[in-house]
């Protein structure tokens, strides 16, 4: 540090001189491996409400162990803002690993069904979208189909753009669900 | 019974359980964590616990008049004590009366178990008679909490609610009991304690070490700032020697007072909003900063932009959460505060201590500059000279906690506070109210200690109910409303930044104090004239019991030196109308 020079601190506590990352406002994919007890879910998503962090997504189960639980959660925020959401969610006592899968070589899917309108003439139309997506129609109706897609979130959406047209009288998803890549665990991998 | 489920548990390898009600298991619980005192109130839920401390000898049960006082209580136990404070409430009004304690407890990190009647199982969920949600309420302001389901687990359940509350960084736990959980029987004891999510941390990284005592042997102007964590930690000891040894000034936060002596030269006091125009002279131009168990809260820091800018940071903390959260840490150190900071006394003595005599210097001229004075006009009572008669008149290990607001200030500025475990207050919530309940569990945790409260007047009036309870336990301190008729920090800020628009800040009705002392059965005084201070203070603190003096003071007192929210700590104000010192 030049002496006498005036440095400042940015509203975020790092000081001006120091070289700030990650500032931008990204989606970070956290794994969360949790007991499986009582009132851990409303542990972890009072957590989020009070420290004002937002949740793009959260999906919940249990996992090969009955004990445990794992949740994925889809975080907006910033290196920051991230880094305090894993420090914070390792403070809850039932939270056993926190992994942060955001860097890190991981298989991410979710699952999504449309419930889209459709008529003689569409049908086929849509039936041959759902077929390059590698979509299922599971449910057929005169005026609507439901179709089931599975992927990461890109192709769930690119999905949607495409059948918009059509009408989506229904949609529901589940959020995302990732696993590390490779032979290492998830909650090996992570950081 | 106590005494049969002592010897139980004292041979309780060898022996067979024996069968007994939950709420017994929950007591016997209790004691195998040491508890002697707990603070509490009586309802349906909790009705089987008390009935089973009627035929108690061994723990001491203190009825309160308020469960917020029991909280509160329970909290100044474990800040004179370091151990857990204890404390018991029915369900409902009860549960949710205990809730700004906890919070309170839950920002100041004291270690309280809070104990909480709740409807029988088989009716949680059904809007019974009572029945609070006590684990979804109190959630966001607890380390943890725990809804016992079943008799057989309250051994172990107890067993983890104190490992959690008073490990790592200490915080309130809630134990939230069914009355049925309590009345059946069981024969569990506790098992091996494993709480696999919670591991805390005492141990610094060496190589931070070693990059901490680099930066302080290089340092040319480094400053220690030491918080409540410090305290916790008992590092005052480890703080001395790092200061002494290598010549560096120390501040404090407010819950950090009496982590370092405010006698010693190297002393700056406080820090931060009403902290001293020297220690916010010296955080602005410090190029290392050492944060001994602080959180650099907003009331400290003012204006992040303008914090320490020039300054590298070295921060020590137990809760690796607290790195970074307000000000990055150049070099983080997640431990316990007195390990680290003695191997950062070890790793010194093989480096040369840094060369700050031109800094000390700096900072004598900034003593003179910036001096804590106070005006004493014509026969206006004045706040400072109360306090700072009370410090006179007190040894140095006498407890002091104090209410909220501007006589909270004055007691921190005007007082000299010398040892650890000696400052007990509200700061992170700011509760008014806090300090009558705080006397009382201070009081009954350190019986031969002289315990001292400097309360507000609009604080004294939250909680007075607790006299009652000072008067049955027959507990001898002697509190001093410093009574200037008014909310008076709300006064100051309206005086100061709302062009005088005194919206609902003014108490002109409130009762004589040292009346209603005296109708409670405490005794009190009036104290309005200056020539009478030495006497009134001399007289209360002899009397043995509850003294109660109710201080007159002049009302347009406000307290400075002052950093307007949201300014920079080198944009204090000295005193009404001057403009400070802004540093070019
Ligand atoms: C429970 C609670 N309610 C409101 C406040 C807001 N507040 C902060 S200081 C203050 C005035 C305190 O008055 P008093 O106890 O007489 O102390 P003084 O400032 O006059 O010394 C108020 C209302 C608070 N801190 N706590
Ligand atoms: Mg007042």
């Amino acid at each position: 540090m030049s002496k006498g020079a005036p440095t400042r601190r940015l509203p975020t506590g790092v000081r001006e001189d120091a070289v700030a990352r990650g500032a931008d406002e990204t989606e970070y994919t956290l794994s969360v491996l949790v007991e499986n007890k009582p009132g851990v879910l409303s542990r972890v998503a009072g957590l989020f409400t009070r420290r004002d962090f937002n949740i793009d997504s959260l999906a919940v189960g249990e996992t090969e162990n009955p004990e445990y639980s794992r949740m994925t959660i889809v975080v907006e925020g910033n290196d920051k803002t991230v880094e305090q959401v894993k420090k914070q969610l390792n403070k809850v006592i039932p939270v056993i690993k926190v992994s942060d899968l955001t860097d890190d070589d991981s298989v991410d899917r979710e699952l999504a069904m449309y419930k889209v309108a459709c008529d003689p003439e569409t049908r086929g139309e849509i039936m041959q979208i759902a077929n390059s997506f590698r979509a299922n129609v599971v449910d057929m109706g005169s005026n609507a189909v439901v179709v089931e897609v599975t992927g990461d979130t890109e192709k769930v959406e690119a999905f949607e753009d495409m059948v918009r047209q059509f009408g989506i009288k229904e949609t529901v998803r589940t959020g995302r669900i990732s696993l590390a890549r490779g032979e290492k665990t998830t909650d090996e991998t992570g950081n | 019974m106590s005494k049969t489920t002592r010897d139980t548990e004292e041979t309780e390898e060898e022996e067979a359980p024996t069968t007994r009600r939950g709420a017994e298991a929950l007591v016997e619980g209790l004691k195998q964590e040491g508890v002697d005192t707990m603070f509490g109130i009586t309802g349906g839920a909790i009705m089987p616990v008390y009935d089973v401390l009627y035929d108690d000898d061994e723990i001491n049960h203190v009825m309160m008049g308020h469960e917020q006082g029991a909280a509160h209580a329970a909290e100044a136990y474990h800040s004179v004590t370091g151990r857990p404070g204890v404390c018991l409430a029915t369900s409902g009004p009860g549960a949710t009366n205990l809730i700004t304690g906890l919070a309170d407890a839950d920002m100041d990190s004291r270690s309280i178990v809070a104990i909480t009647g709740q409807v029988p199982t088989e009716m949680i969920g059904n809007d019974a008679f009572q029945e609070t949600d006590m684990r979804g309420v109190s959630m966001p302001v607890t380390k943890h909490n725990y809804l016992i389901k079943d008799e057989d687990e309250v051994p172990d359940t107890v067993q983890e609610a104190f490992y959690v509350s008073n490990t790592g960084r200490p915080g309130p736990v809630v134990l939230d009991v069914p009355k049925d959980v309590s009345k059946n029987d069981t024969d569990a004891v506790r098992s091996e304690l494993n709480v696999e999510g919670y591991s805390p941390n005492y141990e610094g990284h060496p190589r931070q070490i070693k990059r901490a005592a680099e930066a302080i042997e290089e340092a040319d102007k480094p400053l220690i700032f030491a918080g409540g964590g410090a305290i916790m930690a008992d590092a005052a000891d480890e703080v001395r020697e790092l200061a002494n040894e290598n010549g560096i000034p120390v501040t404090t936060s407010l819950q950090g007072l009496g982590a370092f002596p405010e006698d010693n030269d190297l002393s700056l006091g406080m820090l931060g909003m009403h902290g001293t125009g020297y220690a916010n002279r010296a955080v602005t131009d410090c190029d290392l900063l050492i944060g001994i168990g602080v959180r650099f809260d907003d009331r400290a820091t003012g204006k992040i932009e303008s914090f320490a800018p020039h300054a590298k940071v070295i921060h020590i903390d137990i809760d690796p959460a607290e790195i970074s959260k307000n000000i990055h840490a150049d070099i983080p150190i997640v431990g316990d505060a007195k390990r680290v900071v003695g191997d950062i006394n070890d790793e010194m003595e093989e480096r040369d201590a840094p060369d700050t005599a031109d800094w000390l210097e700096k900072l004598s001229e900034w003593k003179e500059k910036y001096p804590m004075e106070y005006e004493q006009e014509g026969d206006d009572l004045k706040p400072q000279r109360v306090i700072e008669t009370l410090d006179d008149k007190t040894t140095d290990d006498t407890i002091v906690c104090t209410g909220v607001g501007q006589h909270q200030m004055w007691a921190a500025q005007w007082y000299e506070y010398q040892e650890p475990r000696t400052w007990i207050s509200s700061g992170g919530l700011g509760t008014m109210g806090c300090g009558l309940p705080m006397t009382i569990g201070a009081k009954l945790a350190a019986p031969d200690t002289e315990v001292v409260c400097i309360d507000g007047d609009g604080s004294f009036l939250m909680t007075v109910q607790e006299l009652t309870t000072a008067v049955r336990e027959e507990l001898d301190f002697t509190l001093v409303i410093i009574n200037n008729y008014y909310m008076g920090m709300v006064r100051q800020w309206q005086e100061l930044f709302q062009d005088e628009r005194y919206a609902e800040s003014e108490l002109p009705h409130l009762p004589e104090f040292d009346k209603i002392a005296e109708a409670f059965g405490a005794k009190g005084w009036r104290l309005t004239d200056p020539e009478n201070v030495d006497e009134v203070l001399d007289e209360a603190l002899e009397y043995d019991g509850p003294s109660v003096i109710d201080a007159v003071i002049d009302p347009n007192e406000n307290v400075f030196p002052m950093v307007p929210a949201g300014s920079g700590n080198d944009e204090f104000i000295m005193g009404k109308g001057t403009q400070g010192s802004r540093i070019s």
